[in-house]
């Protein structure tokens, strides 16, 4: 679900199709559309974009309906047993929205969401999840109202294929059985993505299908460093190793440390982020060097603050840039114009900069905003920097996979051209900047002076030469910073820290990236690993490349084991105790199981979800914006105008933040959205072809696949297609209230009319390859993302591209 | 590491099966040409810039030029297979279109102009300072100390090494940046 993996996965469907013929895996496809990855499925099954949320609900029903759950796992490594304060109320209590909710600032008081205490502060919980207030029976409640009838009036989905799914699925709740999702942006790009996968994820858990050869919750990422990226934090509200970013009231480094490092009475639990404090000092030290001292709290106020509760990610950012407040920008190997969300705003947006920096390999949409459609150049003042970057051939560096290998690549090539490495680039100008600032002084220089920068030798200027990009992923690494000696282990100051356990709050380690020491150790670029055994047989191939952490390729795998370790399948084992330590994948740390063999509990134990500060799997989430259990809202633009959900009054999803939700907007607003509107009937969804990759940039310049997929298209079913007269080939307007594109018409039974609450409504989809930059003359079409709208997840702000309304018509 | 006289050997072997099968003259010709195009390569091994499956490649270069990508088959993920995007890296790389040149656009200007690096690096700088100075923000309305700038904001990259997204984040919030987002977000 929420993936199309054959098309824009290949290479991964490859062990899929494998799954199928080696071991008798049943594939199951849920997609409004049927794709490539449908016709090798076991199993279609059609639903209507964005209702996820319901045909999961409904799954979790079934599970529960039939006890088909995994007791023994549920009730050992979840929170399904803990029980909740008396305050906690459902949305069918509480006419759809969660106890807690505030109708305006749209946000929950998450202390409603409390678990229960006894007098030493310890969660109550009912062993044997029969308490009301309990965890697993305020799920069961919860989804009682997901039933069959009401799922297929929402999803569109015939009853009869969601009981063959749910069937299916909920087999591997069967121990000796597993099951694996596959998901991708159809699943994230909602105003209730986070939820969607959250739901996923309580289905896995009530399966026992976490931490499992086979099983898991699989986000196929779409780029090659996407996970790389995010561990390191090109984001807003991330440090690397994905600490905090920090916030205005926290004025002190031990007040930051104090407020994210979290506590916990629960026995047994190893409660993991109770080491934050040293991997944040490590990552002042990895960014300031020997100017971070204790005594200037290791240079924590030369890191920028956000005020508390600002939100100063992607919608947000362009939505300032739209109302003229940030004036300078980097669009650094990024093509913006193309793949934001309402990219008409953000084009317009683009205007209001004084300069701009554009870094790719090829000219597009963004760095040519200025001469694009509707574009006057001679009244946009911004002033607009190309640089031409190397490729991947003509550098050295390493990218993380959707499975956390980071795997180095070599450098084939000198960058062609006059073209530079991004390394260069970024050394080049913080080089000039450095200097200018050591020259002419400036406001607050101290984070630019201080800043670490040790990577090659200098000249006598004291401009590194050239970049070195193993003395980079050692920084990452980190080292120790004097000899210390650590349980009774000494280590010399100079050497790479071989684990994070190592690392120290107190100034002596440094490490750029908590997550990714042990990658470059003493004994080398362990990213650059190519032994191929495989022991377990599982394909973990623990000597090919580097896996964060730790170097384990499956996370929670002491999940993967009863108290006693011994594994759930012992035929599939990822790790097993053998009486003296675990042997297998890297455990998710070496403690003994829960019990010993004369069924006593072990007192030198951890609970499996080390990670958690409870030591448990979070089926009941306190931790999001929008709601502890997923519950079905509509996409801000759908075909109806009420939650179809019994008992919720409440269409979309109440924890919208009011940029993602605003009301009452004039026509030329440019976030203005129509809901269920005769001017707009059709939902629309956007998504990729094996041919192409994102806006395109990368693919439309490359001859042999423009040829194989030379320009948009829109599917339309044959029905529709039929009343608007629409033959195949036709070119076609796809209009949304924001924008407009032009298309070629692929009339087509793959997709099919839904009947939802008891009406017809039509579904078309199209690509977000093409701009008007290239092919010349904008002749392949423009960005789908014209359309979609201005609004996202609340946890996560990913803009909802994937469920909008349209109207379409013969050209 | 150069192609081994034993895979050449191996290779040659192949060609010259196909020459005695039912397999047509031509091939026999491209295989010799294919051949020749890898005799004295280079090869380094590398992976694809597209999706995030991670599939390993086996790049062949000479003379600064790459002449030859293909899956990498000791790779445990492809298995030296490849999808259409990750056959066609060599066009990427050595693609007509690509920029070789920094360009600048001036305000109110119709057309791109071609730069020197120099040029264009020394006046970003100035731009960053110039903007961060005017827009830095040493504390809040509360009096807080939150020293940052919201006058300037960036995008990028997934499409960076590890090591270069390290520097770079590095680098934007030395600046002060807290507008720093990327793909993933989207």
């Amino acid at each position: 679900m929420g993936s199309n993996a054959a098309e824009n996965h290949p290479i991964s469907f490859r062990w899929v199709t494998k799954a199928k013929e080696e071991r008798n895996a049943t594939l199951i496809h849920v997609d409004p559309r049927y794709t490539r990855t449908s016709s090798q499925a076991d199993i279609y099954v059609p639903l209507r974009s964005g209702s996820d949320i319901a045909f999961l609900g409904g799954m979790i029903k079934y599970i529960l309906d039939n006890e088909l759950y995994h007791k023994e796992y549920v009730k050992l490594y979840t929170n399904a047993p803990f029980i909740l304060n008396e305050k906690f109320k459902l949305p069918e209590e509480l006419g759809g929205v969660f106890a807690g909710y505030n109708p305006k600032t749209h946000s929950y008081d998450r202390s409603y969401w409390a678990f229960e205490k006894d007098e030493n502060g310890k969660i109550k919980k009912d062993l044997t999840m029969k308490h009301p207030r309990c965890v697993l029976q305020l799920l069961k409640k919860h989804y009682s109202r997901y039933d069959i009838d009401t799922v297929s009036a929402i999803t569109g989905t015939p009853k009869e294929d969601l009981l063959k799914v749910y069937k299916i699925f909920a087999s591997t709740g069967n121990p000796k059985k597993a099951g694996t999702i596959m998901y991708a942006m159809g699943w994230t790009q909602h105003t209730v993505g986070t939820q969607n996968i959250r739901t996923m994820a309580i289905i896995q858990l009530l399966l026992g299908n976490i931490g499992r050869a086979g099983g898991g919750v699989n986000a196929l990422r779409g780029e090659s460093n996407v996970q790389g990226s995010t561990d390191h934090c090109l984001l807003f509200h991330i440090l690397p190793g994905y600490l905090k970013t920090p916030r205005a009231s926290l004025q002190s480094l031990k007040e930051y440390n104090d407020k994210y490092t979290p506590k916990t009475k629960e026995d047994y639990s190893a409660n993991w982020w109770q080491n934050y404090p040293k991997y944040s000092v490590s990552l002042l030290k990895a960014h300031f060097g020997e100017k971070a001292t204790k005594e200037n709290d290791f240079g924590y106020h030369w890191l920028p603050k956000l005020d508390d509760g600002q939100n100063a990610s992607w919608l947000v950012m362009f939505d300032n840039m739209y109302h003229g407040k940030i004036k300078g920008f980097f669009a650094w190997g990024q093509n913006p114009a193309c793949s934001g969300a309402n990219s008409n705003k953000v084009r317009k947006a683009l205007c209001n900069l004084d300069w701009m920096v554009t870094v790719n390999l090829f000219d597009n949409e963004t760095a040519s905003f200025w001469r694009g459609p509707g574009m006057d150049p001679t009244k946009i003042k911004t002033e607009v920097f190309f640089l031409p970057c190397a490729s991947f051939v003509e550098k050295e560096g390493s990218i993380t996979n959707s499975g956390r290998w980071a795997q180095w690549r070599y450098k084939a090539i000198d960058p062609i051209g006059d073209t530079k490495p991004d390394a260069e680039i970024i050394n080049e100008l913080y080089y000039r900047v450095l200097k200018l600032y050591e020259k002419e002084g400036g406001v607050c220089p101290e984070p630019i002076l201080n800043l670490s920068w040790d990577y090659g030798e200098k000249d006598k200027n004291g401009k590194i030469k050239e970049m070195d990009t193993h003395l980079i992923a050692k920084e990452i690494n980190g080292y120790f910073l004097k000899d210390v000696v650590i349980k009774g282990k000494l280590f010399k100051k100079g050497t790479l820290v071989p684990s994070f356990a190592y690392l120290q709050d107190d100034g002596s380690t440094s490490s750029g990236n908590w997550l990714y020491c042990g990658s470059y150790t003493e004994k080398g670029n362990m990213m650059a690993r190519r032994k191929k055994d495989d022991p377990t047989g599982l394909g973990l191939y623990s000597h090919w490349a580097w896996c964060w952490p730790v170097n384990r390729r499956i996370l929670y795998n002491r999940a993967s084991v009863d108290e006693y370790g011994r594994p759930w399948n012992p035929e599939l084992p990822v790790i097993k105790w053998n009486g003296h330590k675990w042997v297998g994948d890297v455990p998710d740390g070496g403690w003994p199981p829960i019990k010993n063999p004369d069924g006593t509990i072990n007192k030198k134990t951890k609970k499996a979800f080390i990670m958690k500060p409870h030591g448990v799997a979070s089926i009941f989430g306190s931790g999001r914006k929008d709601g502890p259990f997923p519950e079905h809202y509509e996409p801000l633009e759908s075909p109806l105008k009420f939650n179809p959900i019994p008992k919720n009054k409440y269409r979309i999803n109440p924890a919208l933040p009011l940029l993602c939700r605003k009301e009452n907007l004039s026509q030329k607003d440019p976030d203005i959205w129509y809901n269920a509107s005769e001017t707009y009937p059709y939902i629309c969804t956007t998504y990729r072809v094996t041919e192409h990759w994102q806006t395109g940039c990368m693919t439309r310049h490359v001859p042999w696949l423009l040829e194989l997929m030379p320009q948009n298209f829109v599917e339309i079913n044959e029905e529709l297609a039929d009343q608007k007269g629409i033959k195949d080939g036709d070119k076609v307007l796809i209009e949304s209230a924001r924008g407009k594109i032009v298309a070629k018409a692929v009339v087509t039974n793959r997709l099919r009319p839904f009947i939802i609450m008891g009406k017809k409504v039509h579904q078309v989809g199209t690509t977000w390859h093409f701009g008007w930059e290239f092919p010349e003359g904008g002749k392949g079409g423009d960005s789908a993302n014209l359309l979609s709208p201005t609004t996202g997840d609340p946890n996560t702000l990913i803009p909802e591209t994937k469920a909008f309304m349209v109207n379409i018509k013969k050209l | 590491m150069g192609i081994s006289r034993r895979d050449f050997l191996k290779f040659s072997g192949l060609a010259a099966l196909g020459g005695a099968g039912a397999v047509s003259a031509s091939t026999d010709v491209e295989a010799m040409e294919f051949k020749n195009k890898l005799k004295g390569c280079k090869v380094t091994t590398s992976i694809c810039p597209y999706c995030a499956v991670g599939c390993g490649l086996k790049v062949y270069s000479k003379n600064g030029k790459v002449v030859h990508v293909e899956g990498d088959p000791d790779h445990p993920i492809n298995e030296g297979r490849l999808c259409p995007k990750g056959s066609s890296v060599l066009q990427l790389i050595h693609s007509p279109y690509r920029e070789l040149k920094p360009k600048y656009r001036a305000p109110y200007s119709s057309e791109w102009k071609e730069v020197e690096w120099d040029w264009a690096l020394d006046q970003i700088a100035k731009r960053i300072k110039q903007t961060r100075d005017k827009t830095f923000e040493k504390t809040n309305k509360k009096g807080q100390i939150v020293n940052r700038t919201q006058g300037i904001g960036a995008v990028g990259s997934a499409a960076l090494d590890n090591e270069e997204c390290f520097i770079l984040q590095k680098w934007w919030r030395s600046l002060g940046l807290i507008y720093i987002e990327h793909q993933a977000r989207i």
